[in-house]
């Protein structure tokens, strides 16, 4: 039998850059059947299958146009009600998933890595890709809902920011990376920060642009709306509301400072995530 | 040619025993202080070994400690050692599922290992998907998968259900399959824990056969834990030995069981222990009549057990005793009431004697002495109160050969034309 001369060796010590990125790449397969796992296993038995993905943002639509809307009347800059709100939740559904789903990765998935071994990497990036199936789909609702509002004449435009849209998807998805794995590592030793996350991340759609549009939050409450401004979610929304609906505080200021911040946090959630993947079986 | 293809320097690895996530923020932060004043951790300080029925004040304990060994191309080594040796923690650093407190570990080529059967396996998805997913997850390619999937399934034997979802399947088939993937990765190290325990009997051997197969013929690595002395000698040509978190001893594999065994003995020697009961009736001594406590094949085993009643005037109780073979299983025991009444003693000393033929195969056994009261409340259990061995010889002296089975029941034969 020929005899793999790959070296390897296992150190008590690691350095905080060594990423393994190569092996990462090595166990792409292994992402690819992950994400195909996580989507057959998802409608496997269920009698109408892949378009459960569509019921929840429709549903969550019906009822944001029904109370923020019409009960209590906030405004959407002229854009057709759930056509507004669509766009808001499609966007944020996707960041808000990876984020949940990314934070709890080391204790869903203690038994599979207390026992064998591959770049633990792989397990985050495959959620952000199963995600990413998922908001495939629901995009294909929002479309139809804009072929349809387009069809009665509604008032709303496509421009040019929509070439944006595929950096939109990157922004959303690694932000949602870098924060989740920020906090799965250190959920690993603090369990309190589970809680923490689910009730956050919807504390935190409030603080995006996503039941109101971020011209009226600076217009009535013009002392607090930096907060919703340096939410750096809330330009990612924005632009993404701008190419497909034409209106929306859209800057590329705003878009840069999001970028920047997204890969601050997913420079650092990484290499947390390395530090903390080396011991976590010890402490989880 | 020999190569060294595995090679540890002071391995060790300690563990915070204990609650672990109470106080953690302020430990954390102690630690990092000493850290950055390049002093040494506070938790670390205490250099214990892993003696766990001892009681310590430290909450750090060293499951390993001082580990240097080296391991040729093509050899297969058994790693074996009793509960809590460190044996899992040693196989846990070299697959790489957790990281090593000091020390390293420096290798070549791929391993594969083998600590639990199915891992990742989804109940959901049909043998096939398992078996590709699985695959990825112990690092296989997919060509590679693809290339080895008509030898995986015919050896897992499932051809049949290959469509079906895994859980439909017998727990026999599952595990089957998830063997038949591990085996069937091409690597030049596998590492195997006790995953035969599972599967029926031919499953077993089919597992060893492709184990030995694997380190025989096509000059892999093979490292195997396993309680089972038998499959360790039979499929490993050398041997480590793990005690208290340190190598006791490394060599030939008969060498090193037969010191396992030994340890095991020495071990139990001085630990007469009260397991368990109120003790309001003690078990003082235990003796065997015999001096040299060793007994020929079906000769008489006599016991003298001797006790104190100090607090009660009148109790009805029941003894017992329960023999233990080597690896520390019960492998018999007797009641008194099995053959006789319950007894009821006087506020006094007392003993009484127990007697059995031998009729256990070769091989070194503890007794274990217990009473319990009406209502089936211990009074005392004393563990590890007597040691024996079956010496292997039969009463004519003539030698007893292996065969299958642990007892040599007294039976009779008769030939009826």
């Amino acid at each position: 039998m020929q005899v793999n001369e790959h070296e390897w060796s296992i150190e008590a010590k690691s350095s905080l850059f060594d990423l393994k990125l190569n092996e990462v790449w090595a166990y792409r397969d292994l992402l690819w059947l992950l994400v195909r796992r996580d989507f057959v296993s998802f409608y496997k038995q269920t009698i109408l299958g892949p378009l459960w993905f569509f019921i929840q943002p429709l549903f969550t639509t019906i009822i944001f146009t029904f109370i923020f809307g019409n009960l209590a009347g906030i405004s959407t800059d002229g854009l057709p009600k759930p056509l507004f709100y669509m766009a808001g939740i499609t966007a944020w559904n996707y960041f808000a998933d990876c984020l949940t789903k990314t934070s709890t990765v080391f204790k869903d998935n203690a038994n599979i890595f207390g026992k064998v071994y591959f770049p633990r990497l792989i397990m985050p990036l495959s959620i952000v890709v199963s995600n990413l199936v998922r908001f495939a789909v629901q995009m294909i609702l929002f479309l139809m809902l804009m072929g349809y509002y387009y069809f009665i004449g509604a008032n709303f435009n496509i421009t040019w920011a929509i070439a944006l849209f595929p950096v939109v998807i990157i922004l959303m998805a690694l932000l949602g990376l870098g924060l989740g794995m920020i906090i799965s590592a250190m959920t690993t030793k603090y369990r309190d920060l589970a809680f923490l996350v689910t009730f956050g991340v919807q504390l935190l759609m409030y603080a995006t642009t996503v039941i109101y549009p971020l011209s009226t939050a600076i217009e009535k409450y013009p002392a607090y709306a930096w907060i919703i401004k340096y939410n750096p979610m809330t330009p990612i929304i924005e632009t993404f509301r701008y190419g497909f609906l034409g209106e929306a505080s859209f800057s590329w200021n705003s878009l840069g400072y999001a970028t920047g911040v997204t890969f601050i946090l997913l420079i650092l959630g990484v290499v947390i995530f390395n530090k903390v993947e080396r011991n976590f079986v010890d402490t989880v | 040619m020999s190569k060294i293809i595995i090679k540890a320097e002071n391995l060790g690895k300690a563990y915070q025993i204990g609650q672990i996530g109470t106080g953690t923020i302020s430990r954390d932060l102690e630690r990092w202080y000493a850290k950055i004043r390049k002093k040494e951790d506070p938790f670390l300080k205490i250099g214990e070994t892993n003696a766990q029925n001892i009681k310590s004040e430290s909450d750090v304990v060293w499951s390993l400690k001082d580990i240097n060994f080296e391991i040729e191309q093509g050899d297969a080594v058994g790693i074996i050692g009793r509960n809590g040796a460190g044996k899992s923690t040693l196989l846990k650093i070299l697959s790489k599922v957790t990281a090593p407190t000091t020390g390293k570990i420096t290798g070549k080529g791929r391993i594969a290992s083998l600590l639990e059967v199915g891992t990742g396996f989804h109940p959901e998805l049909s043998g096939r998907e398992n078996i590709f997913l699985n695959g990825a997850i112990l690092g296989m390619r997919k060509k590679e998968i693809q290339r080895k999937l008509d030898e995986i399934v015919d050896f897992a034997g499932i051809e049949r259900y290959l469509d079906t979802p895994v859980k439909r399947y017998s727990s026999g088939m599952y595990v089957r399959l998830a063997f038949a993937v591990a085996a069937h990765l091409e690597s030049e190290i596998l590492i195997v824990d006790e995953v035969l325990a599972v599967g029926d009997a031919e499953f077993q051997k089919k597992c060893l056969g492709k184990m030995n197969e694997v380190s025989k013929s096509e000059g892999r690595t093979v490292l195997f834990v396993s309680h089972n002395m038998g499959s360790v000698r039979h499929l490993c040509d050398n041997g480590i030995l793990l005690k208290n978190g340190k190598i006791s001893s490394v060599g030939n594999i008969k060498e090193v069981t037969d010191s396992y065994l030994t340890q095991n003995i020495v071990d139990v020697s001085n630990s007469y222990s009260h397991k368990e009961g109120s003790r309001l009736v003690e078990i003082d001594n235990v003796k065997l009549e015999k001096i040299d406590k060793s007994f020929k094949i079906h000769e008489e085993i006599k016991l003298s057990i001797s006790f104190n009643n100090k607090h009660i005037d009148k109790v009805t109780c029941c003894f017992f005793i329960l023999i233990y073979n080597s690896e520390g299983e019960c492998i018999a025991g007797s009641f008194q009431t099995d053959t006789d009444q319950k007894i009821t003693l006087e506020k006094d000393k007392g003993s009484l004697t127990f007697s059995m033929p031998n009729y256990l195969y070769p091989g070194k056994y503890f007794i274990s002495v217990g009473i319990f009261d009406d209502g089936g409340h211990f009074l005392d259990w004393v563990e590890y109160a007597e040691i024996f061995e079956s010496s292997g010889l039969y009463m004519n002296n003539s030698l007893f050969k292996e065969r299958l089975g642990i007892t040599i029941p007294t039976s009779s034969w008769k030939y009826n034309g």
